[in-house]
């Protein structure tokens, strides 16, 4: 058994744990800081939805809904984040279900992420974001710690 | 509108919500399962199992489609595990169903196994009665990668198909009992890869060696991800449904799951209130808290703990 894991708490069955969704929004497929982004999430005891590649804004808000979950993570290295994330926030208030909170995360220019964060977007992790800063994020009730 | 009776109505954030109150253990879900209960007993169950990798979220978007084709509709259950160290999991099964998403008569949902074992989650039932309620015509649970023994699957479903791919074990791996007793279809998925033949025979062979039943578990070669071989699979899961109405094997069936169940919901609630009384200031959590030199009988500790129970049970 590695040495770390005798410090670590057992997780109890019945605990309320959080849920995100984590997708790829649009039509680039670079992946790995998603992928990585979602490990790190299960490491702080979030149950992460992976939905993949390719989603549509309408794909992850129904996707969002069917899994019930608290909040929903996309990341986008596309250049589309200003069309396809406020279309996210358009459709959850649409379907009633702006209680979900989103934020973001890839190649988003600083200027666009302070108007995402206008609309209400919550957060947008650019390159260069520790992992640790993620989980604080996570373990601050997603918001900004 | 009672979360209930939006349910009901078809909303599909009351059955998202009503579900993740039976994962977060919520009593309201208690409640609301109670409640829904007269409306339940209407859908086919279909459980998909086998090892990991093997293909089962592969296969059962492929069987989302053929079942949709046929004008029914679909719930998905998929079960993945969860870390016992930090309580968190990466669910991984949607993505292979992903173009099912904005289909209005399919429901997916990932659920951790969240510490349970045998294969699904503490909640899976609470969910199935849900989607049931719901009104879809098919529910399929698909069980984390399972090994040889976790069976659980059996307990909550009309048929079970497992999921085998080629070069999956020689012909001591078949004889062994679990796994491949509880199997009502076989698929064996990835015939694409070669050997399937080989794996099919030894199947085979391991049928014929069993006891004579009224249902031979047909096999069936299949490649999810080119989707061939799909319709047989669930024709023979359709031969299986048929079976068990005509020959009244589904009536004796549920009524073993109801036993399951009750046995289940007892053992949860006995264990939730062993932890509680092991934790708490009681003269038996004191023992085991001041136990330093582990002299401790558990036999006793557990009749203790049995003895200490209040008569009437209940929160």
């Amino acid at each position: 058994m590695p040495a770390q894991a005798s410090t670590r708490k057992q997780a109890p069955e019945t605990a309320k744990r959080w849920r995100v969704l984590t997708a790829k929004v649009g039509l680039d497929g670079h992946d790995r800081g998603v992928k990585v982004v979602s490990r790190a999430l299960r490491d702080a005891g979030v149950e992460v939805i992976y939905a993949g590649l390719r989603q549509t804004p309408e794909m992850v808000v129904e996707a969002a809904i069917q899994e019930d979950v608290d909040a929903i993570g996309v990341s986008l290295h596309s250049g589309a984040h200003m069309t396809l994330i406020p279309r996210i926030l358009e459709l959850l208030k649409e379907r009633n279900a702006s209680d979900i909170v989103v934020f973001g995360g890839g190649i988003i220019p600083q200027d666009d992420a302070d108007a995402l964060k206008k609309m209400g977007v919550v957060e947008i992790f650019g390159p260069g974001t520790s992992l640790q800063a993620i989980i604080d994020f996570v373990n601050h009730g997603f918001k900004a710690a | 509108m009672s979360l209930a009776g939006a349910l009901l109505s078809g909303d599909v954030r009351a059955l998202a919500r009503a579900i993740s109150l039976a994962e977060d253990r919520d009593p309201q879900a208690t409640e609301l399962v109670a409640e829904l209960q007269p409306q339940t007993g209407k859908a086919f169950l279909v459980g998909l199992t086998g090892s990991p990798g093997t293909g089962k979220s592969t296969l059962a978007d492929a069987l989302v489609k053929v079942i949709r084709d046929r004008k029914q509709t679909v719930g998905v259950i998929a079960v993945d595990p969860s870390s016992p160290f930090t309580g968190g999991a990466v669910l991984g099964d949607r993505i292979r169903m992903s173009r099912h998403t904005l289909d209005k008569g399919v429901f997916i949902r990932s659920m951790g196994a969240r510490g349970h074992l045998g294969g699904l989650a503490a909640a899976t039932r609470e969910a199935i009665h849900l989607l049931d309620a719901y009104g879809r015509d098919v529910i399929l649970v698909e069980t984390v990668g399972v090994g040889q023994s976790e069976l659980e699957i059996s307990t909550i479903c009309d048929t079970v198909v497992l999921v085998l791919m080629p070069e999956s074990g020689d012909a001591v791996q078949t004889i062994k009992a679990g796994i491949l007793e509880i199997a009502d279809v076989f698929v064996i998925n990835k015939v694409d890869l070669g050997g399937a033949e080989k794996t099919r025979r030894l199947i085979q062979d391991a049928i014929a060696l069993g006891p004579k039943q009224a249902w031979r578990p047909p096999i069936v070669l299949a490649s999810a991800a080119k989707e061939e071989g799909i319709e047989p699979v669930w024709d023979a899961v359709l031969a299986h449904q048929a079976y068990l109405t005509e020959s009244g094997a589904l009536a004796a069936r549920r009524q073993q799951r109801l036993k399951q169940e009750v046995v289940a919901l007892v053992a949860e609630r006995a264990r939730d209130e062993a932890r509680r009384m092991l934790d708490g200031d009681t003269a038996v959590g004191r023992r085991l808290r001041e136990n330093r030199n582990g002299k401790l009988n558990p036999y006793a500790l557990a009749e203790e703990v049995l003895g200490q129970r209040r008569p009437q049970g209940g929160n």
